[in-house]
């Protein structure tokens, strides 16, 4: 399975179909163990508490800002009394599992796959900024292009092809079909 | 048993032909999408929660309903033939369900898993119907302080149960309580968190939240881990199970069903728990257990039927209560709240066609079901030959775009985004989103219901304990929090030198997503 992570994308298809026949006889326990390797590596501890430190201090940061709105008293409580009692709820959670926390919630390495998610990222965030300007057409027609041809390592004739009908069809689906007032440019 | 009557009307209200159509409708969408690989029921129904807009509220519950049921059918045929199952209560039905396809059995899988969840779920809405009231009647009595306490607990269960890091679960929670205050303070009118933005004064709405963090997050982390799709069967033949499967499977139908229902009304995880724990009783009770694994058909009859009664009886908390058991649950309240429905113990008795509308349609969405799944098999097989790299601008599309309708907003269609940027970190740092969302949605409840019980007890906190109920529910509430650190230091003291404690198989289960 190693391979297929560092391969191109474009070559992804094939190994799966090396995979595939390999994979027919398993055991629960095998496929089990199988698709833990086939996952993304742990992200390990650095990671794990790295990111529990980064909210740690997002939560202080929340639990100061509530101290500014005010907590009143017990029995007239301040607006900002409950986000006070859950910020420093979360900082204590953030602490403890600085100090103890060993094991576990590590969750996953970023890969060079993990660029793809970046990059589709963009794509979305372009889609934001473009559509209220220059309507919903063209830039989903860029978004699916650029996530067929190379996010999914789609041959430039496919990706043009369906790319164009995906845009018509929900042309024809939100705007015509529905009425919806999405921002269209035709 | 006057009870019964508004149920029995509650069948004119579903049956009405625009109320079928909506249901066939949710049932076909949701498995469509649902049978999207790496898009389990939540992912599915915060996607196509647009959908539901601008319809009369009976209508959009029934249609939520189908969504629910389609979707949580698409998880188990991705299971069947792709290897790949869509959420983690359909993790079990890979192992003999795959093989099941492999031996060319892919139908009588298929098909026994839409009738075993057919069982399941109509045996667990007789139950709901039955128990449902009862509970609803129990409830009743609830004042702001057991209001305060059952949300507590209900979100630290879900968090302590849920895979992964409980720590971090529990952080997750805590953002979205604070998640939940953002916008004008109710009680004061003071602004919250808001940094002076105008379109967060009135707080940050559900649906881009749980569209971001469950939808958006989803479709960017499976971006990166799309090598992992396998390829889909060639063709599926003998769709129908005969009769000899039947009678193999109806007893660990029956099982599932029981076992289902019980497990379900646990708050946490209900349907995963089930599932597992139907196959391991399946297994046990074979005379020759060496066929599981190997395309054994109760294998995949007694979890995909418990799993489906376990994510019907899940209704019973929150419907009752108003206290969601899981993510998928707290999706379906949050949606409920946009068409303006409470669900809690004053549902039953101040708007009893709703109530009554929302269970019946429950039969109606397992009928649907059933009917539609077969013959629709031959559509989904084709849909799962379609490359993912075709498929994942389509659902991206989908979702941006049914963002913009629901408020006609640009700054919905960017929170989408901001959270399904968050939901992609969150996965990627061993975050969990489903306490977070689950929290986001009971968070306005728990404070202003926190807050009124601190104004009934004149600002004596421990006035929380004079009540049994609500004392009770926070004596569990510190049980639950404080047993599982007992249990690792006493752990931790039996074997000096392995801080190692068992990573539990729930931890390494592949999944992709959370019911």
């Amino acid at each position: 399975m190693k391979p297929s992570r560092t391969a191109d994308h474009a070559s992804v298809a094939e190994v799966l179909v090396d995979e595939d026949a390999a994979a027919e006889d398993l055991t629960p326990e095998q496929l089990a163990a199988e698709w833990e390797a086939e996952g993304p590596p742990p992200g390990g501890r650095a990671a794990a508490l790295g990111s529990t430190l980064v909210v740690t201090v997002l939560a202080a940061a929340a639990a100061l800002l509530s101290l500014g709105m005010g907590l009143g008293t017990p029995q007239q409580p301040g607006p900002g009394l409950w986000p006070f009692l859950v910020s420093v709820a979360a900082v204590v959670i953030g602490l403890a599992h600085l100090v103890t926390g060993r094991r576990g919630g590590e969750g996953e390495k970023f890969t060079r796959e993990s660029l793809l998610a970046v990059h589709g990222l963009v794509t979305l965030v372009g889609l934001v900024l473009l559509m209220p300007v220059i309507g919903f057409e063209i830039p989903a027609l860029l978004l699916s292009f650029v996530w067929m041809k190379f996010l999914g390592g789609e041959t430039w004739r496919a990706a043009t092809l369906y790319s164009v009908l995906v845009v018509v069809a929900f042309y024809l689906i939100f705007i015509s079909a529905l009425g919806t007032s999405i921002p269209h440019l035709f | 048993m006057d009870f019964l009557q508004p149920a029995l009307d509650g069948f004119g209200v579903v049956l009405q032909p625009t109320n079928l159509l909506y249901c066939l409708l949710g049932v076909v969408i949701g498995m469509l999408i649902g049978v999207l690989p790496g898009l389990g029921p939540a992912a599915t129904i915060a996607i196509l929660l647009p959908l539901t807009y601008g319809i009369e509220p009976v209508t959009a519950i029934i249609m939520l309903a189908g969504i629910f049921y389609g979707a949580q059918y698409g998880g188990t045929i991705t299971s069947v033939l792709l290897r790949l199952p869509g959420e983690a209560s359909s993790v079990v039905t890979v192992f003999d369900g795959y093989m099941m396809a492999k031996q060319g059995r892919a139908g009588t899988a298929l098909g026994i898993a839409a009738i075993g969840s057919f069982v399941g779920g109509t045996v667990a809405i007789v139950g709901l119907t039955f128990l449902a009231p009862v509970v609803a009647g129990f409830a009743l009595d609830f004042g702001p302080p057991e209001y305060t306490a059952l949300a507590l607990l209900g979100i630290l269960l879900v968090a302590t149960i849920s895979n992964g890091n409980k720590a971090k679960a529990l952080i997750a929670a805590c953002f979205g309580l604070l998640l939940a205050t953002v916008g004008r303070d109710v009680f004061t009118g003071a602004e919250r968190l808001t940094f002076g933005n105008l379109n967060l004064a009135d707080g940050i709405d559900f649906v881009p939240v749980a569209m971001g963090l469950f939808g958006l997050g989803e479709i960017l982390h499976n971006l990166e881990e799309r090598h992992r799709a396998a390829k889909a069967p060639d063709r599926v033949s003998n769709v129908w199970p005969s009769r000899a499967d039947l009678k193999q499977s109806s007893g660990a139908i029956g099982r599932g069903s029981v076992l289902g229902f019980f497990l379900g009304i646990l708050p946490g995880g209900g349907a995963t728990i089930s599932s597992m724990a139907a196959y391991a009783m399946e297994k046990k009770r074979a005379r020759q257990p060496e066929r599981f694994g190997r395309g054994a058909v109760e294998g995949v009859a007694g979890p995909e039927t418990a799993n489906n009664a376990a994510a019907t009886s899940s209704f019973i908390p929150l419907l009752t209560l108003g206290i969601p058991a899981n993510a998928t649950m707290a999706l379906m309240f949050g949606a409920l709240l946009i068409q303006g429905v409470t669900p809690g113990p004053q549902l039953v008795q101040q708007d009893p066609e709703l109530f009554w509308g929302v269970v019946n349609s429950m039969y109606i969405g397992n009928i649907l079901l059933l009917i539609m799944s077969i013959p629709l098999i031959g559509i989904f097989v084709r849909i799962l030959r379609v490359r993912g790299a075709i498929l994942a601008p389509i659902t991206v599309l989908i979702t941006m775009l049914g963002a913009y309708t629901i408020n006609n907003s640009m700054f919905d269609v960017m929170l989408v985004v901001v959270f399904g940027a968050i939901g992609y970190l969150m996965k990627k740092y061993g975050f969990e989103p489903g306490p977070l969302v689950l929290a986001f949605v009971l968070g306005s409840l728990l404070e202003s219901n926190l807050r009124r019980s601190l104004l009934v007890f004149e600002g004596d906190a421990t006035g929380f304990f004079t009540r049994p109920i609500s004392a009770t529910l926070l004596l569990l509430f510190v049980l639950v929090a404080v047993l599982p650190l007992v249990q690792s230091a006493v752990r931790r003291r039996r074997s000096p030198g392995s801080s190692a404690e068992p990573a539990g198989d729930a931890d390494r289960t592949p999944v992709k997503e959370n019911a």
